[in-house]
């Protein structure tokens, strides 16, 4: 058996020999619509998706989607099991510290509450946040209680379930999730947290961070970067 | 899949149903109750070979063979198992990238560590970046198999050892008195006969393995779990054809059945599997066997 094995890594490295070695894998989450999610065909899909696409055609890379769990997202970058994250992660000084942005591809947008009804005082309520987010960081700043899940999934699940009183995320997330559900309601308070969702990348990979940054530059300058976020209701246009 | 599945938001009842469980992305789900079980199928003769290695340095007669032996079964029964996951394969995967960095690219002159980045030439990477993923998925795959063997084989080593000691004496004695020499002993009297005693804690590890199966979430592998989250979640009419609500319970409970069928059958199978084993030994088992007979 454990011959099987050897003999099955071999192939692995073998049949990657020869090939290009300029293969771009892009890490997302897969669990956030609609900035990146997974298709009833099972492949990654949403804004995140269309605009990597665009963004490596006009790099001229070949890029490779790969899905990780939001929490190990960071760590599995800088161990190099992918080169890119493109997950809507909002920059922030915390993690600039321990990867590099792009420059943001959505301007910095409001973070919203979405709740079962609208007179929920947030300050002294249950707010549920995914963890590791801007979102987590800010209630816990301000001292509020927090709840923490690992998907955003999961937070909405809480506040239908009574676990908790409001969910904070960005507000494209939850503007879709409400829009569907009667139940739930958008508040009317609002956050500016962040400073716009950018790619991280490896602070090693000065290169690649160059190339994403000048694609990302040129589909700000032609529009098409514009007509996507209209196209996906991610974020407000620059 | 079907051809009346063309517009899913006309239908209901169980053709609705009929079209949603055969979506691309249901495959997935049913593929990973395949990977499972492969994984599980390897894992658990990787295991008993790390056991059988353990339990037999363990009892060594060489000096600093036992004391690797024991080392091995105290570790890694003493380490809780989640943080062997975690640290292992990390350290697995970059002692690996290392060995090869070292030997593919000799002139390299950066460091490899940069502040928190792990950096080796692209060509020591493992699996190359340019690899399909089915590759990156495989060598995940194994070092999650490789990390299951050591941590459960140290367990098997256990109960192996104790097994090995349960056979009566005397049953040595009389393989000495015919003349076989130690290793003809061990292998062909003691061996054979250890296995009635091994097999009530090798049959709970056998389980134990089965329902730790969802650890392999942990390790980056998209098993059941994963997928039973990601699919259950409710889903929003924009981005899917197959709108539905949270279904996270029916998923669940979805591997809940499966678990417990497979446990079922395990059980069955390691029964009959006892009551064979039992034939023709001294043990109370096979007394009552022989008495019937």
């Amino acid at each position: 058996m454990k011959k099987l094995l050897i003999s099955a890594a071999a192939l692995a490295v073998t049949a990657g020999m020869g090939m290009a070695q300029d293969v771009v894998r892009m890490g997302t989450e897969g669990a956030y619509p609609p900035w990146n999610f997974i298709n009833d065909d099972g492949e990654v899909d949403g804004f995140e998706r269309e605009l990597g696409d665009e963004l490596c055609a006009r790099a001229e890379l070949e890029c490779e989607w790969v899905t990780n769990e939001w929490d190990s997202i960071i760590p599995n970058l800088v161990s190099g099991n992918y080169d890119t994250i493109i997950a809507g992660m909002s920059i922030t000084d915390e993690r600039d510290e321990v990867i590099d942005f792009t420059q943001a591809y959505t301007p910095p947008d409001p973070s919203s509450y979405l709740a079962l009804s609208m007179d929920v005082d947030v300050e002294n309520a249950v707010i549920a946040a995914q963890t590791n987010t801007i979102q987590a960081a800010f209630v816990a700043e301000q001292g509020w209680t927090l709840v923490e899940f690992p998907t955003p999934e999961e937070t909405i699940a809480a506040v239908r379930n009574g676990e908790a009183d409001a969910v904070l995320a960005d507000k494209s997330y939850l503007a879709a999730a409400a829009a569907e559900n009667d139940d739930l309601m958008l508040l009317e308070r609002e956050e500016q947290i962040g400073g716009g969702v950018g790619m991280g990348l490896r602070e090693s990979d000065d290169e690649l961070l160059e190339t994403f940054d000048a694609a990302i530059q040129s589909m700000k300058d032609d529009g098409s970067l514009n007509a996507l976020i209209e196209k996906w209701e991610v974020a407000s246009t620059f | 899949m079907f051809s009346y599945c063309e517009d899913p938001s006309t239908l209901d009842g169980l053709v609705w149903l009929s079209c949603y469980l055969t979506t691309g992305k249901q495959f997935l789900f049913y593929q990973s109750f395949g990977t499972v079980l492969i994984l599980l199928f390897i894992t658990a003769p990787v295991a008993l070979a790390f056991g059988f290695g353990g339990a037999i340095a363990a009892r060594s007669r060489i000096a600093p063979l036992r004391w690797v032996g024991k080392l091995y079964i105290a570790m890694v029964r003493g380490v809780p198992d989640i943080v062997y996951f975690m640290f292992f394969v990390i350290a697995l995967d970059q002692a690996l990238e290392w060995l090869r960095h070292k030997w593919k690219c000799p002139d390299w002159d950066q460091p490899i560590r940069q502040g928190s980045d792990f950096i080796v030439c692209a060509q020591a990477k493992l699996p190359l970046s340019a690899a399909p993923q089915v590759w990156h998925e495989v060598y995940n795959a194994s070092l999650a198999i490789f990390t299951f063997g050591i941590v459960f084989g140290a367990f098997a080593a256990n109960v192996l050892f104790g097994a090995m000691r349960a056979v009566p004496r005397a049953q040595i004695e009389t393989a000495e008195a015919y003349g076989m020499t130690p290793r003809q002993a061990f292998w062909r009297i003691l061996v054979p006969q250890m296995w009635i005693y091994a097999l009530p804690g090798l049959s709970n590890l056998w389980m134990i393995l089965i329902k730790a199966t969802p650890l392999l979430f942990l390790l980056g592998v998209e098993d059941i779990v994963y997928w039973a989250r990601e699919l259950g979640g409710s889903a929003n009419p924009r981005f899917t054809d197959y709108p539905h609500g949270d279904w996270r319970l029916w998923y669940f409970l979805a591997l809940l059945v499966f678990y417990l069928a497979f446990t079922r059958l395990s059980e069955i199978v390691l029964g009959r599997l006892t009551e064979r084993l039992s034939h023709g030994q001294a043990t109370l088992g096979g007394v009552k066997q022989g008495k019937a007979a």
